[in-house]
C-alpha cells in the first residue's frame, strides 16, 4: 500500500512539471495555432538565468523575477523577429521555425551556460515529509500548488476578462478578429509573453527537483506537449489532467510493469486515449465554417 | 597565375608527404579525434585543453627526437560517422603517424577498422572492453573497462559480507554495459542480485525505482551504474526516501559535480575512484603519485576547474605515444606499434602501464581505489 502510495506521489509531482510545460505549449496554441516547440529552452531559460542570477550575487527572489523577464523578452523576440515576418506562411512552416529556435536557443545556452547541471536551492525548505509510508518533498508541493496557482489564473483570465476573449477571438479566426478591432498581432504577442513567463516559472520550480541543464528543454517539451495533445491541445485544465496521466502511467508502469517500459508505456496510453478521443480528453474539435 | 601557385604548392605537398619522416627537422603529425561537441562534449572538452597544453609542453621542451610535435585535433561532435571521416582524413591529408581518440566507444569502433587496415597506431580514450577484446594488432587505450570496475566492486561487496544486492542501471550505452558486467562479476563471486531496475538518464525523478528495491527484503547493498547527472538524481531520491543500505557507485560519479548536486545524500556513497582523485592521499614513495598530483595541479591552473579522469585518459595517450616513439627512435607506424607494445612501467594518470601482445589496455584494477564520500569529500577507503 506504502508502494502504491509512493507511485501516486511521484507520479504527480513529475505529472505536474509536465503539465507546468504543456500549459505553455497550450496558451501560444489558443492564440495562433503554433505550437511551440521552443517552449522547452523556456523552461530552461527561466531555471538556467536564476541559477547564474543567484551565483552573480543576486536574491533568488530577484533573479527568478530577472529570470522571467528575461524568458518573456527572448519569447516576444521568437515572435517579432521570427513569427511575425514569416507572416502568412503556414502553420506547418511557423512550427518549423519555433523547432530552429529551440535548436539556436539549446546552442546559445550551451556556450553561454555551459554543458554542466545546475540545483537551486528548494523554495520550501526541510527534510521529506512522511506519509504513510511514503515521502514527499516539500518542493514538490511548491510545483503542484504552483501549477494550479498558474492554472486558476490562466482560466480567469481567459474566462472573465475582455483580454481573453480577445485571444479566444483570434484563436477561432484571426481575420474576423481583426475586422472587430482586435489587435491581433498584439494578442498573439501577449500570448508569447504569457508563455514565455509560464515556462521559466516551471523552470525555476522544477530545478530544485530535476536540476538543470542546457539541453533539459528537448525531453521535457516532448513530454510536455505530449501531455498537451492528452489533455487537449488549447484547453488548461487538460494540460494539467494531461500531464498528471503522463506521469502516473510512466511512475506505475515503472513501478508495476518494468522501469524498462516506463516511456513506452506513456505513449502507449496516449495512443489508446487519442484513437478514442481525437481531439483530446478537454478539447473542442475543431471545424471550417463554410 | 593563381592556379599555377595552387599546382606548385600542391606538388610541394605531395612531395612533403613523400619524404615526411626524411627530413629532420620536420614536425612529428599526431592525430587525434575528439567529442569536443556534442552530448560527449564533457569528455573531450578536458581531452581537447589536456591535448593542446601538453604538446606546447613537449615542444617547449625540445620535442620527441629533436623534433616538434604537430598535433591535428578534430571534433566529431559525437557522432560516429564524423568519427569516420576525420579518421581517414587524418591518414590520407594528414599523414599521421600515430593517432589518439575517439572520446566513445561507438566512435572508437568505427575508426579502428581504418586504422587497422592503414597500420597506424591508434590509443583510444574510451572505456569499451569491445576496443581490445579481442586485440587489435594497432589499436590501444587507456581508460579501465566497465568490466574492471565491476569485478573491483563485487570484490568489495564480497569482503565486506554482501551477498544479495541491487542493480539500479541507466538504459544509456554507459548503464547497460554497467548492467551486464556487473552482473557477470557478480556472478562469479556467487552474489545474487535480488532486484534490477533501470532509469532514463534524462528521467526527472527515480523514485519508483528505489520503492521496489526499499520493498524487496534482504538487499546488503545497491549497485548504481551509468553516467551524467542521472546518478545524482538517483543518489537525492535515495535519500529522499530514507534508504540507508550501502550504496556503490562506478568511478562516473567521481566527479565534484555528483557531489554538489546529489547533496548531503551522497555521505557514504562508495566508489571506484580514478588515481586521479585520491592521489594526493596516497603514500609519497607511490611511483604513481607524483604524475597524477601534477597533471590535477596543472589542469586545475589551465582551467580553474577540478580535474576529470576523462582529461587524465588522453594525458596517458598522448604519454604513451611519446613514450613509444622515444623508445622506437623512429616514427615509423609500424615502429611506434611494436614499440607501445612493450610499454613496461609507465606511471600514467590512470594506472601503471604494462602493455603485452595480449593485453592493449595495460592497466588493471589495482588502479582502482575504493572511495567513500565524506564531508563532500573523497577519503580512500583502508
Amino acid at each position: 500500500m506504502s508502494q502504491l502510495l509512493q507511485f501516486v506521489i511521484s507520479g504527480i509531482t513529475v505529472g505536474v512539471i509536465y503539465g507546468a510545460v504543456a500549459l505553455g505549449f497550450t496558451l501560444i496554441y489558443n492564440a495562433s495555432h503554433v505550437v511551440n516547440f521552443a517552449q522547452g529552452e523556456f523552461v530552461m531559460l527561466g531555471a538556467l538565468l536564476t541559477v547564474f542570477g543567484i551565483a552573480a550575487g543576486i536574491p533568488y527572489p530577484l533573479a527568478a523575477l530577472l529570470a522571467v523577464g528575461g524568458t518573456v523578452l527572448v519569447s516576444v523576440a521568437l515572435f517579432d523577429l521570427a513569427l511575425r515576418p514569416a507572416g502568412n506562411a503556414p502553420i506547418f512552416a511557423l512550427i518549423i521555425i519555433t523547432i530552429g529556435a529551440s535548436i539556436l536557443l539549446r546552442g546559445i545556452a550551451r556556450v553561454a551556460f555551459g554543458t554542466s547541471y545546475f540545483s537551486l536551492p528548494p523554495v520550501a525548505g526541510g527534510g521529506p515529509i512522511a506519509i504513510g509510508g511514503a515521502v514527499l518533498l516539500p518542493q514538490s508541493l511548491v510545483v503542484v500548488f504552483g501549477t494550479i496557482f498558474i492554472v486558476v489564473v490562466l482560466r480567469l483570465l481567459m474566462q472573465n476578462t475582455l483580454l481573453g476573449k480577445a485571444v479566444i477571438a483570434t484563436s477561432s479566426d484571426a481575420m474576423a478578429a481583426n475586422l472587430v478591432g482586435i489587435n491581433v498581432s498584439s494578442i498573439v504577442r501577449l500570448s508569447f509573453a504569457i508563455s514565455g513567463a509560464i515556462g521559466a516559472l516551471a523552470g525555476i520550480l522544477i530545478a530544485p527537483i530535476a536540476l538543470a541543464s542546457h539541453d533539459m528543454g528537448a525531453l521535457l517539451a516532448l513530454k510536455g506537449f505530449a501531455a498537451a495533445m492528452l489533455g487537449g491541445m488549447g484547453s488548461p485544465v487538460g494540460a494539467l489532467v494531461g500531464g498528471l496521466l503522463v506521469g502516473l502511467s510512466e511512475t506505475l508502469s515503472a513501478g508495476y510493469i518494468s522501469s524498462d517500459y516506463k516511456d513506452a508505456t506513456a505513449f502507449i496510453i496516449i495512443l489508446l486515449v487519442l484513437s478514442a478521443f481525437p481531439n483530446g480528453l478537454f478539447g473542442k474539435g475543431g471545424y471550417d465554417r463554410v | 597565375m593563381k592556379n599555377i601557385l595552387i599546382a606548385a604548392a600542391a606538388g610541394v605537398t605531395t612531395l612533403g608527404v613523400l619524404i615526411g619522416p626524411a627530413a629532420a627537422a620536420d614536425p612529428i603529425r599526431i592525430g587525434a579525434v575528439i567529442s569536443k561537441t556534442g552530448p560527449a562534449a564533457f569528455l573531450g572538452e578536458p581531452q581537447q585543453i589536456t591535448l593542446k597544453h601538453y604538446v606546447d609542453k613537449i615542444n617547449k621542451e625540445g620535442g620527441v627526437l629533436g623534433r616538434s610535435i604537430d598535433l591535428v585535433i578534430y571534433d566529431d561532435a559525437s557522432d560516429a560517422n564524423t568519427s569516420r571521416t576525420f579518421a581517414t582524413r587524418l591518414i590520407e591529408n594528414d599523414a599521421v603517424v600515430a593517432a589518439i581518440g575517439t572520446s566513445t566507444t561507438g566512435g572508437t569502433l568505427a575508426i579502428a577498422p581504418v586504422f587497422e587496415d592503414a597500420k597506424i597506431p591508434l590509443v583510444s580514450l574510451a572505456a569499451g572492453i569491445e576496443i581490445t577484446e579481442p586485440v587489435r594488432s594497432y589499436v590501444f587505450k587507456t581508460p579501465h573497462t566497465d568490466r574492471m570496475v565491476c569485478v573491483r566492486i563485487a570484490a568489495d561487496m564480497k569482503a565486506h559480507g554482501f551477498n544479495s544486492i541491487a542493480l539500479v542501471t541507466g538504459t544509456d550505452g554507459v548503464g547497460k554495459s554497467m548492467r551486464k558486467e556487473c552482473t557477470d562479476a557478480a556472478a562469479a563471486k556467487s552474489i545474487t542480485i535480488v532486484a534490477n531496475e533501470s532509469f532514463n538518464p534524462k528521467d526527472v525523478d527515480m523514485t519508483p525505482q528505489l520503492t521496489k528495491i526499499k520493498n524487496t527484503k534482504g538487499v546488503d547493498a545497491v549497485f548504481v551504474g551509468g553516467f551524467g547527472q542521472s546518478l545524482s538524481v538517483v543518489t537525492r531520491n535515495y535519500g529522499q526516501l530514507g534508504l540507508t543500505i550501502p550504496q556503490y557507485h562506478a568511478h562516473g560519479s567521481a566527479s565534484k559535480t555528483y557531489i554538489e548536486l546529489a547533496g548531503p545524500a551522497s555521505e557514504g556513497v562508495r566508489l571506484t575512484g580514478p588515481l586521479l582523485i585520491v592521489a594526493d592521499q596516497l603514500r609519497d614513495n607511490d611511483p604513481l603519485k607524483p604524475a597524477a598530483v601534477e597533471y590535477a595541479k596543472t589542469y586545475r591552473e589551465l582551467t580553474g576547474k577540478d580535474v576529470s579522469a576523462f582529461g587524465g585518459y588522453s594525458y596517458d595517450a598522448l604519454l604513451l605515444i611519446v613514450d613509444a616513439i622515444k623508445r622506437a627512435g623512429s616514427t615509423k607506424p609500424s615502429a611506434i606499434r611494436d614499440a607501445l607494445e612493450k610499454t613496461k612501467n609507465l606511471p600514467g594518470v590512470t594506472g601503471m602501464f604494462n602493455m603485452t601482445p595480449e593485453d592493449h589496455l595495460g592497466i588493471n584494477e589495482n588502479s582502482l581505489y575504493m572511495v567513500n564520500i565524506k564531508n563532500g569529500d573523497w577519503v580512500l577507503a583502508q
